[in-house]
């Protein structure tokens, strides 16, 4: 009964069970691929600097982070572009 | 040649020495010849959680050491016929034992016993290296908490490294209610997260407290329900395949008390 009533004002998600859990999914992640944070801040630093050879891309709002399903850890970038670039400014260009 | 199993969760305070304890008088009462060891030199507790400590003369590092030997220093429980006790040193710390010393140890002990059952520090440091040494199989236990599930999955990346394959989980003080409301991982949660093998679960019990207080261990109450699930463990150690016990259970007396209640 609880649980309908739970469901019925859109709690499900937000107890603190599923809290908890995906948390932890998250925390293990990084754990499991002994990535630290620090890893993680350097690579979106540099990643930064090479896509903005090629375009305009909103920094604050780029996500990097590791995700993990069966058991396959995958790196999600997430990176709003803001405008493309018309030609490409290489070191070498 | 006996079964030498290492009870460890990485974290500390989420049962393993009461685990150690129970899973050791279980087997006994069911005739199995057991040693348990503890292995948190420094912080002994297993002799205190079995009423034993008034009858310590000599302790592990003295038996390390080839101060005495192993049957000297081991207490014998006097309610079970076949529960024997290794206690820890309290005066020393980790580095007083070696992980070599206490393979040769564990050898040398599992061939008089059926089980050696070696209760393991918190950490991940030395004590835990010493404990794990001469083990043969693992049993990690957590609890529905976070950090003691995150601590196990360390735990169990390290026994696997150390070729203690397929560690056996145990989950403790698990509250059926509070899962049943959304406010605790449920078991299911917790196994689809370490992908490891269920060895039992323990539900959290006020008789763990009041058994530890007189130095008694809950697996000999009949009447509790953490005495069944312990119960349940020791007969799955021996091979058996026994149910899970049934989680509605509980909710279900308790709704039915309530009905009872609500009606006068």
């Amino acid at each position: 009964m609880l649980d309908i009533i739970n469901r019925l004002l859109g709690r499900e998600s937000h107890s603190s069970r599923n809290v908890a859990k995906e948390r932890l999914r998250l925390v293990l992640v990084h754990d499991r691929a002994g990535v630290s944070p620090e890893l993680l801040q350097t690579l979106r630093v540099e990643l930064i600097q090479v896509i903005s050879n090629y375009m305009e891309i909103d920094e604050h709002s780029l996500e990097v982070s590791l995700d993990s399903s069966e058991n396959q850890v995958a790196l999600v970038a997430n990176i709003p572009v803001k405008k493309m670039k018309r030609t490409v400014q290489t070191e070498t260009a | 040649m006996g079964e030498v199993i290492v009870i460890t969760s990485g974290k500390g305070g989420v049962g393993k020495t009461t685990t150690s304890a129970n899973l050791g008088a279980g087997l006994a009462s069911l005739g199995d010849k057991v040693c348990l060891i503890d292995a948190d030199i420094g912080l002994r507790n297993l002799d205190v959680v079995m009423g034993l400590e008034n009858r310590i003369v000599y302790d592990l590092v003295d038996v390390t050491s080839g101060n005495c030997s192993f049957r000297k220093a081991m207490i014998k429980d006097k309610r079970f016929e076949n529960l024997f006790l290794m206690p820890a040193a309290q005066t020393k710390d980790k580095t007083a034992v070696s992980p070599e010393q206490m393979r040769a140890l564990t050898e040398e002990i599992k061939s008089e016993f059926d089980y050696v059952i070696i209760d393991c520090p918190a950490g991940i440091e030395q004590g835990f290296r010493n404990a794990i040494s001469g083990a043969n199989q693992a049993i990690v236990v957590t609890t529905p908490e976070v950090s003691a599930v995150r601590d196990a999955d360390r735990i169990i990346g390290l026994l696997e490294k150390e070729d203690l394959r397929e560690p056996k989980l145990v989950i403790n003080r698990m509250r059926y209610q509070m899962v049943k409301h959304g406010d605790m991982m449920s078991i299911d949660d917790i196994i689809d997260i370490l992908a490891v093998d269920l060895l039992g679960v323990v539900p959290d019990d006020e008789q763990v407290v009041i058994s530890t207080n007189r130095g008694e261990m809950v697996v000999m109450n009949d009447s509790s329900r953490s005495g069944q699930a312990y119960r349940n463990i020791v007969r799955r150690i021996k091979g058996e395949d026994i149910p899970m016990m049934n989680l509605e259970e509980e909710g279900g007396f308790f709704r039915k008390l309530r009905q009872i209640i609500g009606l006068k």
